[in-house]
């Protein structure tokens, strides 16, 4: 990259109209500023569920279930029916959406203390009793909205604000690997680790997000869980480009990307 | 109307819920209440309901929030400490307004307590409860049949009002066998439409549904409790029951609610028996309180006495609503105890034969 | 320019078909919306997006596309948070020669 010692402009295109558009932002995901700081996970995480929801064409069936946690605010920017769920209950909000509403598709989406701390028994038990939902959990391995508190998905040595001379395993506890936990239970049908800090990855998560939603419409049972590994900049006080940069170089070593368990007709073809 | 029939309270309590339309339970097992979870497993799956045990009573006041959201009727029960367990879900229910009903089978207290029944959590169902200003529609029944008519009636004003409404019932009551008619209700009748708020996805002729007590701004906020208390009031106006027995001629009024209010009208009895002038009132809404009738009682006789099992706790609202006219007095027993009907007849002697005559 | 050249075969002529080697793409930002988080400028392998020095009306400095060999990929899209970037990219290849050739004997020798 060269030195700006100008202004660049954003180059003009002349036979624009004759180009095909390839790609642009879903339509349900509302055009409303994200509050969520720049770089974030998070808001990749919300336009892939989005763009899912476009793509099936499930706007009017959908009914979603919001954490508490930086995506406290999903609603705004999410364009269907959706729910504000207490602390770590998204789950058995959603139960209760699905036990009434079986016919709809429920998702849950949640962070690392909603879904990982304070919701933990909420988690198994729904998937434990394989409900026909989609779980998103977004572990960023840290309390965002709080201000940066340690969390249960923490690495061990890293700096929080409630871990200050990094995570001691002796005092504090090892990292919950939720993703590998709840693989385990028969429940679970669908179970997958994913990141959006790529292109490359961005399309795999995005066709993760997808089969879960569609194996919730296909109903053959079991919940979906597709845990999206991201990164928190403000969290970990690093430029966006650094964080992702520092998944690559440390987290996906301990949280490691792919799929964790496949619905029985498709793990039997691989 | 069907046939009587000879039931426990609790089993009433749930028959009536599922002739009442019941769509959705969400439960977990607790003495003494064990029984309503068990008669809707056995029957309410089969009778166009979904009956689902979960796993601590933390999940199941969530799951009722994200069911009732979804604009069907649902309830859930449980006892003392598990209705402690359910306060944060209540107070996200009651700020989200949703139509929910709630059973409280109380039980002795404070702590895991004793399965014995109990008043002590009157002032956790009528105060609150959870964080926040916020009340619940607060019914009180005192035997079987009231158990099973209060279904339908809390259903009915919480869909009407937007808001859980409580069954604070006890252990004695959800033990008992009594006989039991259940109405004739049409539920297709009854049914309120909640489309324009509730979260069952968003059509394209509409804009999204959203259930949230989150609101940022503090005007906001403020908007929203105002909201809130406007409802209350409306409420207190309109939806005020209790039943009087006696208070024509009476110089004693006892006030009790519940089980001890079947104890309260055998002393009644007895006191008048021996000569006293004893009325009752029996509060059927705890919340919205009879504050006025109980004003204009006081300007008539010339004392309160409440009983209740409990240390003490409708009395403050009885002395609230009496504003220090009359001397209102309390006889309570705690832990569990039931009083009997001579204790609270030997307390109205005393009260009587102690009285000063200011009229 | 890079030329790419296809061909088809019909009865007895074979067509060589000569489209442009590269595609053409290009991307349009909404800048307002822009955070400045640099993900787009590090993800585009055509090193075509750059940050502006000024800043937006929410104090961030925005994307840029500073040449014109976009090929419309949709990296920068599919990373970006804030979902700014709309990507255009040249439709089906319009052939820019082609070049028919009259023949009796066609073999063709499949060699890999």
């Amino acid at each position: 990259m060269t030195d700006i010692l100008i202004e660049p402009q954003h180059i003009q295109c002349e036979n624009l109209d004759q180009m095909d558009q390839v790609w642009t932002r879903p339509v349900t995901l509302i055009d409303r500023k994200l509050h969520y700081c720049p770089g974030c996970g998070h808001s990749v995480a919300h336009r892939l569920i989005m763009e899912t929801i476009d793509e099936l064409n499930i706007q009017e069936t959908t009914i979603g279930v919001a954490p508490v946690g930086c995506s406290v605010f999903a609603y705004h920017y999410m364009d269907i029916d959706m729910q504000e769920a207490a602390h770590g209950r998204a789950t058995a909000v959603a139960t209760g959406i699905k036990r009434v509403l079986p016919d709809r598709i429920v998702f849950t989406y949640q962070g690392d203390g909603d879904l990982a701390a304070i919701g933990t028994a909420e988690t198994i038990h729904t998937i434990n009793r394989g409900e026909n939902i989609v779980i998103i959990f977004v572990n960023n391995g840290i309390y965002g909205m709080t201000g940066g508190q340690m969390a249960p998905t923490t690495l061990p040595g890293f700096v929080t604000s409630t871990s200050p001379n990094g995570r001691d395993t002796h005092t504090m506890g090892y990292p919950l690997k939720m993703a590998e936990m709840i693989s385990v239970l028969p429940g679970a049908y669908y179970v997958t680790r994913q990141a959006v800090h790529s292109a490359k990855s961005v399309r795999k998560a995005k066709k993760a997000i997808l089969k879960a939603f569609q194996y919730q419409m296909d109903g053959k049972g079991g919940t979906s869980f597709v845990e999206i590994v991201s990164n928190c900049p403000s969290g970990w006080k690093m430029t966006p480009v650094e964080s992702n940069q520092y998944l690559d170089d440390e987290i996906f070593d301990f949280y490691e990307l792919g799929d964790l368990k496949l619905p029985p007709k498709e793990s039997k073809s691989e | 109307m069907s046939e009587k029939l000879l039931m426990k309270g609790n089993e009433a309590l749930a028959e009536a819920a599922i002739r009442a339309g019941l769509k959705g339970y969400f439960g977990y097992p607790i003495t003494p209440q064990s029984e309503l979870l068990e008669y809707l497993s056995h029957h309410l799956n089969n009778r166009g309901g979904s009956f689902l045990q979960a796993e601590s009573e933390l999940a199941a006041i969530n799951m009722v929030y994200g069911a009732a959201g979804a604009g069907v009727r649902t309830m859930t029960s449980t006892s003392s400490p598990g209705y402690s367990l359910m306060q944060e879900g209540v107070s996200y229910i009651a700020c989200a307004e949703i139509p929910c009903l709630l059973v409280n089978v109380v039980r002795g207290g404070p702590g895991l307590g004793t399965i014995q029944p109990s008043q002590g959590d009157y002032f956790q169902a009528v105060k609150g409860g959870g964080h926040g200003d916020y009340k619940l529609i607060v019914l009180a029944p005192d035997s079987v049949q009231e158990m099973a008519d209060f279904v339908y009636l809390g259903f009915d004003l919480a869909d009407k009002y937007l808001m859980p409404v409580l069954i604070l019932t006890d252990g004695a009551l959800g033990q008992m066998m009594e006989p039991v008619t259940f109405p004739d209700y049409d539920v297709e009748k009854n049914k309120v439409d909640h489309s324009s708020w509730a979260t069952t996805g968003k059509l394209t002729s509409r804009s999204q549904n959203v259930i949230t007590s989150l609101h940022i701004e503090a005007e906001k906020m403020e908007d929203i409790n105002i909201h809130l208390q406007k409802k209350y009031k409306t409420i207190q106006e309109n939806e005020v029951r209790y039943e009087a027995i006696n208070t024509e001629d009476a110089d004693i009024i006892i006030v009790a609610f519940g089980l001890v209010a079947r104890v309260a009208h055998k002393a009644m009895e007895n006191a008048n028996k021996k000569g006293l002038k004893v009325g009752m009132i029996r509060p059927i809404t705890l919340f919205p309180f009879p504050t006025e009738i109980l004003l204009t009682l006081s300007k008539k006789v010339d004392q309160f006495l409440v009983v209740e099992m409990n240390a003490g706790q409708m009395v403050e609202d009885v002395r609230l609503a009496v504003n220090g006219k009359i001397p209102v007095d309390f006889y309570g027993r705690m832990g569990g105890v039931i009083p009997q009907p001579s204790e609270i007849v030997d307390k109205l002697i005393q009260m009587d034969s102690s009285k000063t005559h200011s009229k | 320019m890079p030329l790419l050249c296809n061909f088809r075969i019909q009865d007895n002529v074979i067509h060589y078909i000569f489209v442009m080697a590269k595609i053409k793409g290009h991307v349009t930002i909404r800048t307002k919306n822009c955070k400045g988080c640099d993900l787009c400028v590090h993800e585009c392998p055509q090193d075509s997006l750059q940050l502006s020095t000024a800043l937006n009306t929410s104090g961030y400095p925005y994307a840029v596309l500073v040449n014109d060999t976009c090929t419309g990929c949709t990296n920068c899209a599919l990373v970006c948070p804030e979902a700014v970037i709309t990507v255009f990219r040249e439709g089906k290849k319009k052939p820019i020669a082609i070049l028919s050739h009259v023949t009796e004997n066609i073999t063709v020798d499949i060699t890999s």
